[in-house]
Order: structure tokens, then sequence, then C-alpha cells
């Protein structure tokens, strides 16, 4: 299985299925180590952004994934860590503090780029909910590293909660331009602004 | 003449056609001098330089044979059907029905020309999809949009796969006299649909002044339609010796597929202007969508394969 789930044969399947055809929404794809932030309805979305990075940032772009679910035995497992090469993250729950973020710090001091869903978990609809704190946090860590909102539309409908197999549809990743830094901006205001970043490409 | 003669010719015909169009492309582009006409000229240089890929990709499923030729149009349905269900208003309970659509239909509708099973070629999708995929989408137990939802999900499965089908369908008729030659008549469909669609554009552009349908269509100009409809029988006429027809049942003959291929046009657009789009998608550039190339070969198909079955076999 490890020798067929390679990252060309992922893309393949990729845009045969949903297409995943970048657009560039008033901006140019950015060059310099970044974290993608998109809006989150099913589990085509890693897969499909991924996809759609041009090839000289996808190779040194990690998605972040959740362990609960890309971690299973099987292939997700494989897909997770021989063609994504993603960073497997514990879910957030209230016990679990800070430490759940140290892989994405790693990966980021390491130099790779992330992919990663704010909202922390799935949405049935077409614009994202509100969003979770961490980006907040790694935003902050890391003030070099560019902010690029994404907005993935129809994969909902390709894939909806409860399916396993997705419906070929045509999906249009759409990269915005890098979220400006604000000073001193509080927490909440940063947050409600990346989101709002994200509803714009809508 | 065999049929690998037939298909030489023609394909030198269609080549030195394409090499036309692109040295007259070139040659607009340099004598260029508004705006407005070279975004026109590079639009009609990038169509030319997608019908160099469709004619390539064509002709390559020509050589490797007819199961190629059936796999590459289950390929033009999948992506037809794609662009149609993208634009459509679906729910989660029409997922399984929207499977069923891309994994068993098309295959199966393909299988059956390729098993030569012509009785339930003809009726798998009006009779058996046409029962199946509401019966799946109800068990969904959403009723919101119901019979809407079905009715769009029905109306792209049977353009997109019963009707294209047709086309490669052409290979399960027995004509006398005219045993495995079956994919020129194939070709002859194309080749006409298409060089209507062109024609008709360059007519259209060149004399085009009176709309024929502006609301649904505004780039058809009667002008376009009249003058684009004559060349494209004219062309089909003068190709009857690829077929099995005399020359008057070949002008005959294209003149229906010239007809039908401009009502598909025209349905299509109205279909597509309706669910809040201008192109099908982005598929072919230039063009746009794999649907935009092929509406008018999914209401000339049926229609000529009919005919060919009644009076030829």
């Amino acid at each position: 299985m490890r020798l067929i789930v390679t990252p060309r044969v992922l893309i393949g399947c990729v845009r045969f299925l949903v297409g995943a055809t970048p657009r560039y929404v008033n901006s140019e794809p950015v060059t310099r180590q970044a974290i993608y932030f998109a809006n989150h309805s099913s589990h085509m979305d890693t897969i499909a952004l991924w996809s759609a990075l041009p090839s000289a940032q996808r190779a040194q772009t990690r998605p972040v994934a959740a362990k609960d679910y890309w971690g299973k035995p099987g292939l997700r497992n494989v897909i997770a860590r021989n063609a994504l090469n993603a960073v497997l993250v514990e879910r957030a729950t209230k016990s679990a503090g800070a430490s759940i973020i140290r892989p994405l710090t790693e990966a980021l001091k390491q130099g790779s780029s992330l992919i990663i869903f704010p909202e922390g978990t799935r949405r049935a609809e077409r614009l994202p909910g509100p969003f979770k704190g961490g980006l907040h946090l790694l935003a902050r860590m890391f003030p070099d590293v560019e902010l690029v909102p994404v907005y993935l539309e129809n994969l909902h409908r390709s894939l909806p909660k409860g399916f396993l197999m997705p419906v070929p549809m045509i999906c249009t990743v759409r990269f915005g331009a890098p979220l400006p830094r604000i000073e001193g901006e509080a927490r909440e205001d940063f947050l409600n602004r990346a989101r709002q970043a994200v509803i714009d490409l809508s | 003449m065999t049929a690998n003669h037939k298909f030489f010719f023609l394909m030198g015909g269609v080549l030195a056609l394409l090499m036309l169009a692109t040295a007259i492309g070139a040659i607009l582009k340099v004598r260029a001098t508004n705006e407005g006409a070279l975004a026109t000229i590079d639009n009609l240089n990038a169509r030319t330089r997608a019908w160099w890929v469709m004619v390539f990709i064509l002709a390559i499923a020509f050589v490797l044979g007819p199961i190629a030729t059936l796999v590459m149009f289950a390929l033009i349905s999948y992506f037809a059907l794609r662009e149609f269900i993208t634009l459509t208003p679906t729910r989660p309970s029409d997922h399984v029905s929207l499977s069923i659509a891309f994994f068993i239909l098309i295959p199966v509708q393909y299988w059956l020309i390729g098993s030569r099973w012509y009785g339930l070629f003809s009726i798998f999708i009006p009779v058996y999809g046409f029962l199946l995929l509401p019966t799946m989408s109800c068990l969904g137990q959403d009723v919101e949009n119901f019979l809407e939802r079905c009715a769009k999900i029905q109306w792209g499965v049977v353009i997109a796969i019963y009707c294209i089908s047709h086309a490669p369908a052409l290979m399960l008729l027995d004509i006398p006299g005219f045993e495995g030659q079956n994919a020129l008549l194939m070709f002859y469909l194309l080749l006409v649909v298409q060089m209507s669609d062109v024609m008709q554009y360059v007519f259209g552009k060149l004399f085009g002044k009176t709309k024929v349908a502006p609301v649904v269509s505004p780039s058809k100009t009667v002008e376009g339609l009249v003058g684009g409809g004559l060349a494209a029988t004219a062309i089909g006429t003068a190709m009857w010796w690829i077929t099995p027809f005399t020359p008057l049942q070949a002008a005959g003959m294209s003149f229906v597929i010239v007809v039908m291929g401009f009502l598909g046009g025209l349905v299509l657009s109205a279909v597509k202007r309706s669910l809040g789009a201008k192109d099908w998608g982005s598929m072919i550039e230039g063009h746009g969508g794999a649907l935009d190339r092929m509406d008018s070969v999914s209401f000339a198909a049926p229609i000529f394969f009919h005919l060919v079955r009644y009076f030829l076999t």
C-alpha cells in the first residue's frame, strides 16, 4: 500500500474527483514559509488544499491532522504519513492544555509550512464557524510566517459528514492575500479578522 | 477504400484545417490593433489550441481501438456530469444516488455498448436509472425540494450519460456493406457537429448582426446560424464517401445533425443560465467546460443514431 499511495497518485485521484484547481484572489502564490488556514467541511479538505499548492510549496507544507482520525492504522494513516507527511495532533480538550500545540511549533521551527483548520471540527455549512485560539497562538509565536487565508468551495457537498466515498464535484481552492499583522490586536479581534478573511473569499 | 485509408484521409484533412486555423490566428494576432479585437483573437487561438488537443486524444482513442474509444467517452460523460452536478443544488440525502450515477450508471452504460447489448443499452437509464435514483434519494428522509432535486439529477444523467453515449453506440449498428467501419460514422457525427459549431462561430464573428435568442444565448446570430449551418451541411455532404450514405442522404443527415446541434447548444445554454452560470466549467481553455463542447453532440447523437438505425439496418 505504501508503494501505491504516493503523493503523485493521491493528487491524481483528488484532481479526478474534485478538481481542486487553485485560484488566487487578488494575490500571488506565497513562496515564503506560511500557515494556510481554511474552512473545514469535509475529510477531503486537507488533501484538496495540499493538492492545489504549487509543487515547490507543497513539498515543504505539512497538513495538521487529528490523530484520532488520520492516525488510525490502514489507508488513512498511510495517506497521512506517506503522502501528506502530516503533523498528527491530539484534538483540543479542556484538560489537554497548550502542550498539544508543540508538534506544530516544532514543524514551524524546522521551516515547514502548515495547513490548519482553525474551527477545529468539520461543519456542514458553506461558511466557517468561530475560530479557536490555536491560530492566534502560532501567529504570535512566529511573527515572520505568512498567514494565508484559503476558502474551500463545494467540498461539503462532495463528501458530507457521515459518508465514506466522495462524489465528483468541482472544487475551487481560493487563496487570499496574506493577513496583515496588527500590533497589539486583541485575540478575539484577530480571530474574527482571520475568519472574515476566509469568508471574504467565498 | 478501407476504413484505415478513409481515416488517414480524414485525419489529414482535419490536420490541414487546424494548421490553417493556427496560421490565420497568428496572422490576425500580429495585425490586431485594439484591445477588444485582441481579446477575441486570443480566445480564438485558445480554442484552436484546445482543438489540437481534442483531435489528438480522439485520434489516439481511434488507433487504440473500440475499447479505448468507449473509455474516452465514459470519461467525457464523467466530466460532463461532474460539471452539471457542481452547478446543481444537491443535498446530503442525494449522496447515494449521485454515487450510483457516477460510479455505476456510467460504467454500465458504456459496458453495454462494448458488449453489444442494444436492448438494455437503450432502456437502462430511462427505465432502471429513472426509477432507482429517486428511490435512493428518498431513503435519505429529506423532502425539501425533493422533486426539483430528483428532476435535476435525472436531467444531468440523461444528457451527460445517456445522450452522449449514443455517439460511440454507433459502433454497435450492423450496416450491410459497411462492416468494420462504424467508427468512421462516429467521426462523421463529431466532425459535422463540431464544424457546425466552429462555422457558426466564424460566420457569427464575421457577419453576425441579428441575435437569434438574445436571452438564452447572446452569442448566437441568424447570420452565424445560416452561414455556419450551410457550410457544415456542405462539409458533411462532401464527406459522404466515408459514410454508408449516398451524397443526397449525407446532405440530409448533415442537415439534421446541424439543426439538432444548434438546438442542443440553445437548450443547454438555457439550462446553464437557469443554474446561474455562464460556462459549465473551465476544463478546456477558451471553450469553457466539457459540457460546453458536448452540448450540441448530446442532442445530435441520439437522433443521428436512430435515423441511421432506422434507415440503414
